[in-house]
């Protein structure tokens, strides 16, 4: 579906136009990401971290094709194949340090875009399920970069395996034998090595996948905006190629600065010292952290550390984690403000910049650090405001509030009033 | 010639078709999550023979049992005595030493050397390092601390240290699995 005016693809050589009476798929990239696609006019820089994460998981693919060239997924030599593809093979130091702080940018780009939503209240109908399907990609690439975090087979790699498998030993009564199961042993060695290199080399084309449905999903209602003010007219809009396919193209120019300055100048700066020593399963690092990505995630799971009633508190650990990410499930049914944008929200707006992004920061910062107090007390207060705010603040928060007055379009919104600007053709401004 | 009612032919066929059909998926699916399970030869490695003669009151060596850390530890008499002391009701994971040694071979506490929180080594079993504070083994991952006994007496693990399967086979060679 797409709105009335959206221009139509007229293939102009013939060839094209064979094509597209044979297999339609210029006309459906014409549609989707060109000048087929009507977006609305106002999006502003937030909105370009979608277009950025799908630059990311191609640049992952590409990077770790090569790098499954030069690996070897044996414990005996699997540390040794990713120093050699550093210092003997062509380009090789670039490729794995691409790959390696290319999962730390797809992270950064990631967060960006679902904080995106959560203050613009990108979740809301009718676009339940491009939020659904977007938990779906996040919790894949949490699998994929757990498992490609542990191929290199230097210490975090392999202690991570264990402390992250040994969470699904917290499940009663099958957490064993499924530990067993997913590790193919008693612990981390060659069985796991090899089913996470075959999982991880798969799970990107899985998610590329959910990709391709999350924004087909997107193309449906079309694209939200700041207002949060669906489009009425064609005014309200602009074709997504040139303007917006321009906009993304500057600032991938932009996000390539960033990315240049952490590949060439600060290429281990994210990851751990401790994982340039081989795998030792007889001893343990003296602080085992997770990439730091995971940060908020972990601080989480160790902010249990009482039984709560008959549940003990390292399960809880475990469904407080998962629960932290599942909680994003039930979002546009907890949240049910018919106002999508933070921007009309005074309320809600506090607490997203005064509750959910210092609670974020604080596990952020708390995940990173040792697990002693007062670390864990202060982790245990944000993740009691974390799940607060999902479950209490935000139910509460849309029956009470009064929001403040929407504009009539948005192109309203950009250009005031007047009834010309209200007239104006798209583009035309 | 249709039938109104009851089981027509047709039916009866589809019913026939898609069962087979399941039992069949059933039967590909199990191989398919079966061949992840630990493998004859990881199987195979799971029992250890340790000799434990040079082993002084008060020193413990690190084995490998599984691929995992193995505790064997010779108690001092205080430490024995240390152990006993305890209340075992006051305990998160109530066991006597007795119930985690062999029966006259109380100073021999053998134990796996996995936290049982998530599965760190725990220090303790080396030359010069810390054994916590109560004086048995020390987790750094989370600060779980376990006493003479191996018991979880501080910290977030669940469970005391876990006593594997093994049995004396002379006085001083100990099989574990």
């Amino acid at each position: 579906m797409s709105f009335p005016w959206a221009n139509e693809y007229k293939p102009s050589h013939p060839f094209m136009q064979w094509m597209d009476d044979r297999l339609p798929l210029p006309r459906l990239v014409f549609n989707s990401v060109g000048a087929g696609y009507p977006v609305p006019r106002n999006l502003n820089y937030f909105w370009n971290f979608g277009f950025l994460a799908a630059l990311c998981l191609i640049v992952q693919i590409v990077t770790g094709i090569v790098m499954a060239m030069h690996y070897a997924a044996n414990t005996a030599v699997a540390f040794d194949t990713i120093e050699m593809t550093v210092r003997d093979v062509n380009w090789g130091w670039m490729m794995r340090y691409a790959h390696a702080n290319g999962a730390s940018m797809f992270f950064i780009v990631i967060y960006v875009h679902i904080f995106r939503g959560f203050y613009y209240g990108s979740y809301k109908a009718p676009r339940e399920m491009v939020w659904l399907l977007g938990v779906v990609i996040f919790l894949l690439m949490m699998a994929t970069a757990f498992m490609g975090y542990v191929l290199p087979w230097g210490q975090m790699s392999f202690w991570g395996a264990k402390v992250i498998t040994g969470l699904f030993g917290a499940i009663p009564f099958v957490g064993e034998p499924l530990q067993q199961w997913l590790l193919g042993g008693f612990a981390p060695d060659n069985a796991a090595l090899n089913r996470f290199f075959s999982l991880h080399y798969l799970l990107p084309f899985v998610i590329l996948g959910v990709v391709i449905l999350h924004i087909w999903a997107l193309h449906i209602p079309g694209s939200s905006n700041p207002t949060g003010v669906e489009v009425k007219a064609e005014s309200d809009t602009v074709p997504f190629y040139p303007y917006y396919v321009a906009k993304d193209g500057w600032f991938i120019g932009v996000f390539a600065i960033v990315f240049s300055l952490m590949l060439f100048y600060f290429p281990n700066s994210l990851g751990h010292p401790d994982n340039y020593i081989p795998a030792n399963p007889m001893s343990t690092p003296a602080h085992i952290v997770p990439e730091w990505y995971f940060w908020p995630f972990y601080a989480i799971l160790r902010a249990f550390t009482q039984d709560f009633f008959f549940i003990p508190a390292k399960l809880m650990g475990v469904l407080a984690m998962f629960g932290a990410i599942l909680v994003w499930f039930f979002l546009p049914w907890l949240d049910k403000s018919p106002v999508r944008s933070g921007s009309y929200r005074p309320l809600y707006k506090k607490f997203f910049w005064f509750g959910l992004i210092p609670a974020m920061a604080v596990l952020f910062y708390c995940g990173g650090a040792a697990a002693a107090e007062p670390y864990v007390m202060i982790s245990q207060l944000a993740a009691l405001y974390y799940f607060a705010h999902f479950l209490i603040v935000l139910p509460i928060v849309s029956a009470i509030e009064k929001p403040l007055p929407l504009p009539y379009s948005i192109t309203e919104s950009v250009l005031g009033t007047d009834e010309a600007a209200q007239l104006a053709p798209s583009g035309s401004v | 010639m249709a039938e109104t009612e009851g089981v027509r032919r047709r039916d009866f066929i589809n019913i026939a078709a898609v069962s087979a059909a399941g039992i069949a998926g059933v039967g590909v699916v199990i191989p398919l999550v079966s061949q992840m399970s630990a493998s004859a030869d990881v199987l195979a490695a799971s029992s250890t023979e340790i000799d434990i003669s040079a082993i002084q009151p008060g020193q413990a060596i690190k084995a490998v049992f599984r691929k995992q850390p193995v505790f064997v530890r010779n108690l001092t008499p205080k430490e024995i005595e240390e152990a006993n002391a305890v209340d075992t009701a006051s305990l998160r994971d109530p066991q006597t030493l007795a119930e985690r040694t062999k029966e006259g071979k109380e100073n021999w506490l053998i134990t796996m050397g996995v936290c049982t929180h998530l599965g760190c080594v725990p220090l303790g079993a080396g030359e010069g390092e810390i054994k916590g504070e109560f004086g048995g083994y020390f987790c750094p991952c989370h600060g779980s601390a376990y006493d003479t006994a191996a018991r979880i007496r501080k910290g977030p693990a669940p469970k005391n240290l876990e006593v594997p399967e093994y049995a004396f086979t002379t006085d001083t060679v100990v099989q574990i699995g």
